[in-house]
């Protein structure tokens, strides 16, 4: 286990370090951020002054070193177009984006799970046949176009939901949430939706092809032949088979949502991170483009760590610590 | 066979699949019975019929097989046109099942005692405790060191001869009359093999429980029936105390088994044959349908399908071999 543990970890470092480098040559790249910083009268006097300043004269790779202990310390410099400390800017923004993924994560397991065991458990029926048939809508259509549908139908004809913002929301510290106040909850329902709903299908679908795999199994005859009662059958041991899978497609996907969530907060205007980077990217703000790189990627890459440590905890064949007892017979 | 009427009594059973190209008959006309107390071996080749019984006997024939004819009598009470929710009260409490890997019979993910404590709740009306203490007992029963700590391991802490003690304990939760046994011992090693079929001879003997014991494995039946049913091609064609249709069978094919199994005292070549194969469900020959591989077969086994005598030692053949043991 301490072993698995410290394999995971080492692989985690590897691959941010992987990110950073790339992060790092976003700025090497993208242009001169001396040229960027000073206006085309400065002297080269001024230049050289701010370029050891920055320290942009040293080797190459003291640069990267730096790059990375900076960022260690959430310190990725200052946004070029409002001057402000980007780590704050980010961390501002990002409670936002969270509870929008969190909401669509919580969506698309209560609306997805459901409908996975039903349409798996009742195949042939017409609800079922519904619902494979609603779900290849749900993987095909781009989440744009669904977003602005939604605006239409219930923020424009209907009137019953806000179509951009957060509404009101609430500081607890550092994080503010909208999920305390009626205007903010109201507020997510049409972006968590529409975030949700190709990871509804997913699961859905997962859920589907698991369960119809699980049924055939022995264990599930061998239960049929206690006779235990159809819903102990399919929810207790069938669907608890297919979990590891959900597990770990959700906790990958948590890392897709905040990605994603790119296109949904720029349809609703959501201020999250997304929204920032979107902005960022038009106005060529690259300390603010690699630093949203990198803590995507450090959340992406945290999520699989963390998905990875919870298989020992829901399938106990991993977890090598209870084996007592010996083995007797063979 | 005792005048006590049977615990099962299975009476012209036959199951069906209905396929694209017409139904198949894969149980034709099987009739057996078991008594309180006894162990029906039941034996044949893979596809002979043997293994479908089993699993018609205790109501889990899926789509597209049905039963399409007979009755299933359990203590007098027909079970074959039970409603699905009757018959799930039946399975475990009334008739209990062993099947052949206990490798896979068991969740992976639920420790032996959950598994066993639900089985015992679904079936006895005993609270959370009491179940416990009972699922310590059935494991005890089996022949498990050390129950009370065993009872909250998961499956893959077992060895394979113990699981299948488990998957025993489990067919024994709602205290069944009769247990169907799916090839216990098929995947378990040799010497694991004797322990289990010895576990299921003090079962049946203690609890007086009717053990139904399918297995291709004529030693097995030798060692642990009380009598046979030998299956080829969906039929019973020989059927009868061990002892007679081991020392005399009367059927070529069952001949033929015993033939085939190796002997400790001669010293042989080669192991005997059956030449040929069973015949497939799509291609079962009219009349016999042992008659292709048939040494002794006339023009009547070509046309005539034979009946299965109402004898204590009785046999489906026209021209059954004449007492006497085999070479």
């Amino acid at each position: 286990m301490l072993a698995f543990l410290v394999k995971r970890l080492l692989n985690a470092v590897g691959v941010m370090l992987a990110v950073a480098f790339l992060a790092f040559m976003i700025f090497r790249f993208v242009g001169d951020p001396v040229e960027l910083m000073l206006n085309e009268q400065a002297s080269q006097a001024q230049r050289d002054e701010l370029r050891m300043r920055l320290g942009l004269d040293r080797s190459f790779f003291v640069q990267f070193g730096t790059f990375v202990f900076n960022a260690m310390r959430g310190d990725f410099g200052i946004s070029y177009r409002n001057q402000q400390e980007v780590f704050t800017l980010i961390v501002e923004r990002f409670p936002a984006t969270f509870e929008l993924v969190l909401v669509a994560t919580f969506l698309s397991l209560a609306i997805g799970i459901p409908l996975g065991v039903y349409s798996a458990i009742r195949r042939e029926s017409l609800g079922a046949q519904a619902i494979q048939f609603i779900s290849v809508l749900g993987v095909s259509l781009p989440s744009f176009a669904l977003g602005i549908l939604f605006i239409l139908l219930f923020s424009v004809t209907l009137q019953w939901l806000p179509a951009f913002g957060r509404g009101e929301t609430v500081a607890l510290g550092w994080w503010t949430t909208g999920l305390l106040t009626p205007s903010g909850r109201l507020a997510l329902i049409l972006p968590g939706l529409t975030l949700s709903l190709f990871q509804i299908t997913l699961v859905m679908r997962l859920v589907r092809a698991e369960m119809l795999e699980t049924m055939r199994t022995e264990f599930i005859r061998f239960a049929r032949a206690r006779g235990l009662p159809d819903g102990s059958i399919h929810f207790r041991h069938a669907l608890r088979n297919c979990l590891m899978p959900v597990i770990t497609v959700t906790g990958l996907q948590i890392g897709n949502l905040i990605a994603f969530a790119l296109v949904t907060e720029t349809v609703f205007q959501w201020p999250g991170m997304g929204l920032l980077f979107v902005q960022a990217v038009t106005f060529v703000d690259i300390p603010v483009m690699a630093a949203y790189l990198i803590i995507v990627s450090f959340i992406f890459v945290t999520l699989n760590t963390l998905v990875d440590l919870t298989y020992a905890l829901v399938d106990p064949r991993l977890r090598q610590d209870a084996l007592a007892g010996g083995a007797h017979g063979r | 066979m005792s005048g006590a009427p049977p615990l099962l009594a299975v009476d012209h059973l036959e199951v069906v699949f209905d396929t694209r190209h017409g139904p198949l008959r894969a149980l034709d006309h099987v009739s057996l019975e078991i008594s309180a107390g006894e162990i029906l071996g039941v034996v044949g080749e893979s596809g002979a019929g043997k293994s479908l019984t089993g699993t018609a006997i205790i109501g889990l024939l899926d789509p597209p097989g049905r039963i399409a004819g007979g009755e299933i009598r359990l203590n007098g009470q027909r079970i074959d046109n039970l409603p699905p929710e009757a018959m799930r009260k039946l399975r475990g409490k009334r008739i209990g099942a062993i099947f052949q890997d206990p490798l896979t019979s068991l969740h992976p993910m639920l420790t032996i005692g959950e598994q066993l404590i639900e089985t015992i709740r679904t079936h006895l009306p005993l609270d959370a405790a009491a179940a416990r203490a009972r699922a310590i007992d059935l494991l005890t029963e089996v022949g498990i060191p050390a129950p009370e700590v065993r009872i909250d391991h998961h499956p893959h802490q077992f060895s394979g001869g113990m699981r299948q003690r488990v998957v025993i304990a489990l067919a024994l939760a709602g205290e069944p009359d009769l247990i169907v046994a799916d090839e216990p011992t098929t995947a378990l090693d040799v010497s694991i093999q004797a322990q289990i079929t010895t576990l299921l001879k003090r079962i049946c003997r203690e609890r007086g429980a009717a053990v139904m014991l399918v297995t291709h494995d004529m030693g097995v039946i030798a060692e642990t029936a009380d009598r046979v049913a030998v299956m080829y091609a969906g039929r019973i064609i020989e059927t009868g105390p061990v002892e007679a249709v081991t020392r005399a069978p009367r059927h070529p094919y069952t001949r033929g088994l015993m033939a085939s199994i190796p002997s400790m005292r001669v010293r042989e070549a080669s192991l005997h044959q059956i030449d040929g194969a069973m015949p497939r469900l799509t291609a079962i020959p009219p009349g016999c349908a042992f008659n292709p591989r048939c040494l002794g077969a006339s023009a009547r086994c070509r046309v005539e399908k034979p009946m299965l005598e109402a004898l204590p030692h009785a046999v489906a053949c026209w021209h059954p071999v004449a007492g006497g043991p085999h070479g």
